[in-house]
C-alpha cells in the first residue's frame, strides 16, 4: 500500500498512541484486502453499541481509547444500543444492563460520537451522497447505502469502523472500486411482492444463494426505500450481500452490463420455502416491527391498523430517536401506545435482551430478524406479514 | 518459516497448537485466558504467555475486544501464530499490542515446541 508521508508519520507514532494503534489497524486491513491507498471519507456508521454485544471487554476498550483522547475526524453515527436509551426503566429492560449500557453511550460520547443509536443512519440525518466514499458497519445500512444511493463503502465491523472515524480515512479496497461493483448473479423475480415480509423473505432466499455476491434483481415492481430497506437487511444477514443492483430502480443498475451472468429464478416457491423455513414458532409472546429501524411510513401504516383497537398482546416497533419524535408530534405515538403497542427507539430486538425479558416466542415481519432471533436471542420465530401479526396479538 | 506480520513485536515461548479455528467471542474467557468453547480441541487450556498457534479465527467481531481484554487482563498469550489471519484477529492483535505472523504451515508445529516469532521480519523459528 502507498502511504502519504503525513500517513507513514502517524504509523510512527507522531500523533500519539491511539492513532498509531488504530491507524495500524487500517493499514493491516488494507494490506490484507489489496488496497492501494488510503481514501477520505464523508460519514462513519460504528457497530458494536448493544452492551449485550460488547461486554466488558468491549466496554473496557472504548473507555480506554475514549480516555486516551480518541476523537472522530469525521461525521459519526451508531448503530442501535441494547435498551430505549430514555424509556428503558419504563420499558422493564434490566437495571444493571441499562447501567452498563449508559457507560457505552458516555465513552462514544467522549470520542465525539453522535448518540444515533439506529441502524436506518440515512434516514436519521446521515445521507451519503451518490459515490461519496463512506466507512459504515451494520449489514443493513452498508446494503442501503450501497445499493440504494450508490454511496461506497465495505462491510466495516465495529473496531474497524471506529478507526476510520479517528483517522478519517479508510483503505481503499473491494467496494470503494468501480471493478468491484459488478454484478455476479441476475435474479430474476416472478413472484407477488406484496408486504414488506415478501421482500424479506424474497431477501433471505436470495442471500441464501448468492452469500457474498452481487446481485442483479430484474422483473421487480417499482418499491419503495422501506421495501428495498428490509430486502437488502435480509440478504445481508442470511448471506453476506453487501450490495445488489435492481433494474429500473438503483443508480448504477444502468450501468452494469449482465450478459453472460448465471440467473437465479425466484418465484412463489421459493418465497414460500422462506418463510416455512423461518418459521420456527407458533403462536408470539410479542410482535416486534421495525428491523432495520421504521420510517415514518411505517410507524403510520401501524397507527392506521391499530387505531380504536386494544391489544392483548404487546407490539413494538422499533425505529430511531428522531422517527419518534416526528410520531409524537404527529399523534401516532398515541394511537398506539392507546391500543397497548409501543415505539421503542434507539434499540434492535436482536441486541437487546429480550429473552432475560421473559418472552419466549417473537413475531417478526423481518427477514433478517427472523434469521438472527433464534442465535441472538434464543426465540423460537413466528414469521409473518404485518396483518397476520397484528391480528394475533388482538385475538 | 517465512510468513507476513499482522501485528509487531517479538516473543518467545512454549506453543500451544489448535488444528480448529478459535473463536475468541464466546471461546476463550477474557478474564482467566482459558478456553472455555465446549468441544473444542483446547477447552480448558490456559492461553496465558503461550504462543497460541491456530489456522484462522471464527465467529463474532467482539472477538477483536475478547482478544484486547486478554492482553489488558494479563492473559494473553505472548503472540499469535496463524495460517491465515482473518480481520476479527487481525483488529484484536493490533489494538491489543499482540505480536502475530501469519501465512505460517502449521504442520511443522506442536504443543510443548519452543518458538521465537519474530513478527517484525514476519518469522517464527522454532
Amino acid at each position: 500500500m502507498h502511504l502519504t508521508k503525513e500517513e507513514e508519520k502517524i504509523l510512527a507514532g507522531e500523533q500519539g498512541e491511539v492513532a498509531e494503534r488504530l491507524f495500524r489497524l487500517l493499514v493491516r486491513l488494507g494490506d490484507i484486502y489489496g488496497a492501494d491507498r488510503m481514501v477520505p471519507i464523508g460519514s462513519v456508521q460504528v457497530a458494536g453499541v448493544s452492551y449485550k454485544s460488547l461486554g466488558l471487554p468491549g466496554l473496557e476498550f472504548l473507555e480506554d481509547y475514549a480516555g486516551k483522547g480518541a476523537k472522530v475526524k469525521v461525521l459519526t453515527y451508531l448503530n442501535p444500543a441494547g435498551m430505549d436509551l430514555e424509556d428503558w426503566e419504563e420499558l422493564a429492560f434490566p437495571r444493571d444492563f441499562a447501567e452498563m449500557q449508559i457507560r457505552v453511550m458516555n465513552a462514544f460520547r467522549k470520542m465525539g460520537v453522535i448518540i444515533t443509536s439506529t441502524c436506518t443512519p440515512y434516514l436519521a440525518g446521515n445521507l451519503p451522497r451518490y459515490r461519496e466514499h463512506i466507512a459504515w458497519s451494520e449489514s443493513s445500512a452498508v446494503s442501503f447505502s450501497n445499493s440504494v444511493i450508490g454511496a461506497r463503502t465495505n462491510r466495516e465491523g465495529g473496531p474497524s469502523a471506529l478507526a476510520a472515524a479517528i483517522c478519517g480515512m479508510t483503505p481503499n479496497y473491494g467496494l470503494h472500486l468501480d471493478e468491484n461493483r459488478k454484478p455476479n448473479f441476475v435474479v430474476k423475480v416472478d413472484a407477488k411482492l406484496e408486504f414488506n415480509s415478501d421482500f424479506g423473505a424474497l431477501g433471505h432466499y436470495v442471500g441464501q444463494q448468492v452469500k457474498n455476491k452481487i446481485p442483479y434483481f430484474t422483473g421487480m415492481h417499482e418499491a419503495n426505500t422501506d421495501q428495498l430497506k428490509t430486502l437488502g437487511a435480509a440478504m445481508a444477514a442470511s448471506g453476506a450481500v453487501a450490495l445488489y443492483h435492481v433494474e429500473g430502480q438503483t443508480p448504477e443498475a444502468h450501468l452494469m452490463d449482465t450478459s453472460g451472468l448465471e440467473t437465479i429464478e425466484v418465484g412463489g416457491k421459493e418465497l414460500q420455502e422462506s418463510y416455512d423455513k423461518l418459521n420456527t414458532g407458533k403462536e408470539p409472546d410479542i410482535v416486534i416491527l421495525g428491523c432495520p429501524h421504521a420510517s415514518l411510513r411505517e410507524i403510520a401504516s401501524l397507527a392506521e391498523k391499530l387505531d380504536g383497537k386494544t391489544l392483548k398482546k404487546p407490539v413494538w416497533i422499533c425505529t430511531s430517536r428522531v422517527m419518534k419524535e416526528a410520531a409524537n408530534r404527529m399523534h401516532l405515538t398515541d394511537i398506539i401506545e392507546k391500543a397497548g403497542g409501543k415505539i421503542v427507539a434507539d434499540t434492535c430486538m436482536v441486541v437487546s435482551p429480550i429473552e432475560d425479558m421473559g418472552y419466549k416466542t417473537t413475531g417478526v415481519n423481518s427477514g433478517k430478524a427472523a434469521s438472527y432471533l433464534p442465535g441472538f436471542c434464543k426465540q423460537e420465530v413466528v414469521f409473518a406479514n404485518i396483518d397476520k401479526l397484528i391480528k394475533g396479538q388482538l385475538k | 518459516m517465512k510468513g507476513r506480520m499482522i501485528s509487531p513485536g517479538r516473543a518467545e515461548g512454549v506453543a500451544i497448537v489448535s488444528k480448529e479455528p478459535i473463536g475468541f467471542y464466546g471461546g476463550i474467557d477474557a478474564t482467566t485466558g482459558i478456553v472455555i468453547e465446549k468441544g473444542h480441541e483446547l477447552e480448558g487450556e490456559c492461553v496465558k504467555d503461550k504462543i497460541l498457534v491456530f489456522p484462522c479465527g471464527k465467529g463474532s467481531t467482539v472477538g477483536s475486544y475478547v482478544i484486547y481484554g486478554l492482553k489488558k487482563n494479563g492473559v494473553a498469550p505472548s503472540a499469535i501464530v496463524n495460517k491465515e489471519t482473518e480481520t476479527i484477529v487481525a483488529t484484536g492483535v493490533i489494538l491489543a499490542g499482540i505480536p502475530c505472523v501469519d501465512g505460517i504451515d502449521m504442520d511443522n508445529i506442536k504443543t510443548g515446541d519452543t518458538l521465537i516469532v519474530d513478527a517484525d521480519s514476519g518469522t517464527v523459528e522454532l
